[in-house]
């Protein structure tokens, strides 16, 4: 393909780490965030609700903003022939504008579907200094050769 | 998903809406190419499947919106004409609040299965299944109860998209109006 494949499943082994990711968060990331979500709810843009509503310390990132986050993170590490298959996190605590997110993660597993698909299991955490906000388990089809290409894979040769 | 989650004794009206799949909506809009250089912009994403054409016929026949845009398709005007009072999405979210009497909620899960791509022009479909509620539970946050619901969202085809799970927290502010 003519595309670059910076990762090919049989170069993965679990314990393998992704390059981190470092942002700061500003109130434009955290707005700009919301609103490309078509969030509109106050807490991630009005300041005042946010802490005298919510009771929280700021405005803060909103739940699919932090979901593109996370793609963002394993689509830079897998290149434009990584397919998202799945993908959990939980938020254990809010980002807020001042915070400086940084993005770690680490391959806990390779696997070749019974359709032939190949997988990498990542376990991805996202901490503000020593505080762990969110843990997200991806499951993203890689390529398994350079010819290959997962979002080709269609109806019942797609198991996400 | 949450250990927190599971079904207590709740009120039958409640009880009786677990696994009812609500709210059937398509949306109003289609899904547009423009709209997903927001999320990407926001997130600072290069991926050029989402930048370069010939990259996104290559690779996925056409231009595609990110995979972790699913939900914003289905996300109402925040007004509309005819349409009274705030505009939300989760409905079955709202729905809950207002039935425990807690005024505030946070989420704090969510599950993304991701099926087909979902490209501009694709008009998308979803319907609100509400999975769990728990019993009354404290956090540093306030007193309430944690909930699970399900979307699944289809196609103008009818062909899954893919499928989401929240989980929310409902709760109440302790009388200090601090962390309890």
């Amino acid at each position: 393909m003519n595309v670059p494949i910076p990762v090919v499943a049989g170069d993965l082994s679990a314990g393998d780490s992704l390059p981190e990711l470092v942002v700061e968060v500003t109130p434009t990331t955290v707005v700009l965030g919301a609103l490309a979500s078509r969030d509109w709810r106050p807490m991630h843009h009005d300041y005042k609700f946010a802490t005298e509503r919510n009771g929280v310390a700021d405005i803060f990132l909103n739940t699919p903003n932090q979901a593109a986050w996370f793609e963002r993170y394993v689509t830079d590490w897998t290149g434009p022939l990584g397919r998202p298959g799945r993908m959990t996190f939980r938020m254990r605590d809010s980002i807020f504008p001042g915070d400086r997110m940084v993005f770690s993660g680490v391959v806990t597993e390779t696997t070749t579907d019974e359709v032939g698909c190949s997988w990498a299991a990542l376990e991805v955490t996202l901490k503000v200094g020593d505080r762990v906000c969110s843990t997200c388990q991806v499951r993203v089809a890689v390529p398994a050769n350079s010819d290959d290409n997962p979002w080709a894979r269609r109806g019942d040769r797609w198991v996400p | 998903m949450s250990d927190h989650t599971a079904t207590a004794d709740l009120p039958e009206d409640i009880a009786a809406l677990i696994g009812v799949s609500q709210y059937p909506i398509t949306a109003t809009f289609p899904v547009e190419r423009g709209y997903t250089y927001n999320t990407l912009a926001a997130t600072q994403n290069g991926n050029p499947l989402y930048w370069d054409e010939a990259v996104a016929s290559e690779v996925t026949g056409g231009m595609t919106a990110l995979p972790t845009t699913l939900s914003l398709w289905m996300r109402p005007h925040f007004w509309e004409p005819g349409a009274e009072g705030e505009q939300v999405a989760l409905q079955v979210h709202f729905d809950l609040k207002a039935r425990f009497e807690l005024p505030e909620a946070v989420m704090t899960d969510n599950t993304l299965i991701l099926h087909d791509p979902v490209r501009p022009g694709d008009v998308i479909s979803h319907a609100q299944v509400l999975r769990s509620v728990s019993g009354p539970k404290t956090t540093k946050l306030g007193s309430g109860r944690f909930w699970v619901i399900d979307i699944e969202y289809r196609n103008q085809d009818g062909a899954l998209v893919g499928i989401e799970s929240y989980t929310g927290f409902g709760y109440r502010r302790d009388s200090n109006g601090g962390a309890s």
